[in-house]
């Protein structure tokens, strides 16, 4: 049953490219060396050349320089980097920090512990679609903002941020601006030449790379402090071992998303809403039509709870995701479905779909045909839907 | 493949029992937990003669344990008296079950609670029911024993979560030896506002944390 499970969580993590999975072995067996310096043992420095090569050709995918990118364990690092490095390193100039309500846990959590620490952070409204008010965000900003951390894409909702508007909001107040770009990196391309964004977090997981793999632009001359302490690894910013092999696969992966590949993963994406939304009644796409990532679908179905729904799709062999209460750990509903202005009932009854390069049109119609039915046999039992 | 719940629970929540409404039932309950969202109805026909519950329906608006608890309860309550159906307890209806989740406890529990609204509504429309009481620590007590912690899957009362509680004038004050930050805290605010605020002489709920 487990390898015919069709996987529609692609945001939670992705299924690795047997073509990454080949580029990052001789790093483990052949070239497994830590990366030194020219005037050591040659196994070092092929070591050293392919992380060097790696991060060329990530730097190259945000059009950045080489030096602009630190390798880390992936988003959550990356984030927490960011935010507690540039508030350290500005710490003369001010203590407040601008975020949006919708962020993912690694920026949303690190300004609540900045918080904490005697920080004043701003929680910035989005809209219905899950878009930032940008007249609020400049509003809020002061002579105290040090970073503002808005994400790029939503990783619920899929919603796109305005980052042009943001990031020259930022740049003509004078602030630093972070983008968690995790759930768009790649799929949603950005030219750090065309948008002055400062830091920028990514991931390979997302993208069918190895996980526990990510890395963090840092616009050359960003005042930024190391936060772990350890060796001079990574431009002396990021201490620890170099996981190179991690690298190449990361590089790799970045290398094998292409354009092509991000339109049929819209398509794919595109039949699926258009079929729920005309075959079931009472659904409600949740985030925006137009700005949103190619490979994000959320739908809420109304009168019907989320786990159920889940575990009933588990049953037959599709894994999809939930925002409510009831799957999480917390026991609370999506904080991003409630910053769109949802209530607790929009959050209960919603299905994230996320989709990869492996998904096919065979599998998406046959998830749709199953939810038809799931949908129909839950609402027959719910209190809350009036039979028609 | 391994799930969370047990062959009987999937199977109730496969092809639960029982499931629908009942047109101008006897008894009807409806319960809902802000906590999770859940929602549960019961309907009841009962024998005003002899009390014993006839027929026994409910719908769901929950997980897989909600809609499994209640399932399992219909089986249990049918052609039992309104006092032996009453007496059914929450740990009866999940060791029936073979054992839920402790973190979905409360999911559970609204099932239970689903069919003592059902009885309750049906002895207060057929004039079995006493005076209302006045609201004492005791009673509030005994409201919050519905109230899970989620991280044992036993109530607040009997996991000692409980510090303090304080009823002055309408106005009931509820100290939990839990930090405001902790991952459970509001869950188990708003099912405590749940249970506490519908109390008839109540006015004003505070539920405070530690620090």
């Amino acid at each position: 049953m487990e390898d015919k499970t069709a996987y529609f969580d692609n945001s939670a993590s992705t299924r690795l490219d047997e073509r990454v999975f080949e580029a990052m072995k001789p790093y483990y067996f052949d070239t497994y060396a830590v990366a030194t310096s020219e005037f050591a043992y040659s196994m070092g420095i092929d070591a050293k050349e392919a992380l060097e090569e790696a991060r060329s050709t990530i730097a190259d995918s945000l059009n950045a320089s080489p030096g602009e990118i630190v390798f880390t364990s992936g988003s959550t690092e990356s984030s927490n980097m960011a935010i507690k490095g540039v508030t350290s390193a500005l710490k003369n100039k001010g203590r407040h920090l601008i975020v949006s309500k919708i962020e993912d846990f690694p920026v949303l959590n690190t300004a609540k512990s900045l918080e904490k620490q005697g920080f004043e952070v701003d929680f910035i409204e989005v809209d219905d679609t899950g878009r930032l008010n940008t007249e609020q965000l400049a509003e809020t900003i002061t002579d105290e903002t040090v970073l503002v951390s808005i994400q790029h894409a939503n990783q619920e909702i899929g919603t796109l941020q305005d980052l042009e508007s943001i990031s020259s909001i930022c740049r003509e107040k004078g602030v630093l601006l972070h983008t968690d770009a995790t759930h768009s990196f790649t799929r949603v391309p950005i030219d750090v030449q065309q948008i002055p964004v400062d830091l920028i977090t990514i991931a390979s997981h997302t993208i069918h790379g190895p996980r526990g793999v990510g890395g963090l632009y840092i616009r050359k001359g960003t005042p930024i402090n190391k936060w772990m302490d350890g060796g001079f690894q990574e431009f002396n910013l990021r201490a620890g071992l170099e996981n190179i092999p991690g690298a190449v696969g990361f590089a790799k992966a970045v290398e094998l998303v292409t354009e092509e590949e991000n339109k049929q993963i819209k398509a794919l994406r595109d039949h699926l809403i258009e079929r729920i939304s005309s075959e079931i009644t009472d659904v409600i796409l949740n985030g925006s039509k137009e700005h949103r990532s190619p490979h994000n679908a959320n739908i809420t179905f109304h009168y019907v709870e989320g786990e159920s729904l889940t575990l009933h799709l588990d049953m037959r062999g599709f894994a999809v995701n939930t925002g409510s209460a009831c799957f999480s750990r917390s026991l609370e509903a999506s904080h991003v479905i409630l910053g769109i202005g949802g209530d607790h009932e929009r959050a209960h009854g919603s299905l994230r779909f996320t989709f990869s390069r492996y998904n096919t049109l065979e599998e998406t119609d046959t998830i749709v045909d199953a939810i038809k039915e799931i949908v129909a046999q839950l609402r027959e039992i719910s209190p809350l839907y009036e039979k028609k | 493949m391994k799930f969370p719940y047990s062959e009987k629970v999937l199977d109730h929540f496969k092809n639960p029992r029982n499931v629908g409404k009942i047109e101008n039932p006897d008894g009807k309950g409806l319960e809902g937990s802000p906590a999770c969202g859940d929602m549960v109805a019961v309907y009841l026909n009962v024998n005003p003669e002899t009390l014993v519950i006839e027929d026994i329906k409910f719908e769901s608006y929950g997980c897989a344990s909600n809609i499994a608890t209640a399932s399992i309860i219909t089986e249990m309550t049918k052609g039992k008296t309104l006092d032996e159906a009453k007496n059914i307890s929450w740990k009866q209806a999940t060791e029936e079950l073979g054992g839920l989740p402790t973190v979905k406890a409360h999911c559970s529990v609204l099932a239970v609670e689903g069919l003592r609204a059902a009885i309750r509504d049906y002895e207060e429309k057929h004039g079995l029911v006493s005076e209302k009481e006045t609201t004492t620590e005791e009673v509030v007590r005994r409201r919050l024993k519905h109230v899970m912690n989620p991280m044992a899957g036993l109530d607040i009362i009997r996991t000692e979560l409980v510090t303090k509680i304080e009823i002055n004038e309408g106005s009931v004050r509820i100290l939990i030896d839990l930090p405001s930050d902790h991952q459970f805290a509001s869950a188990i605010k708003e099912d405590i506002l749940e249970k506490v605020e519908s109390l008839w002489d109540i006015e004003e709920v505070n539920v405070v944390f530690t620090e």
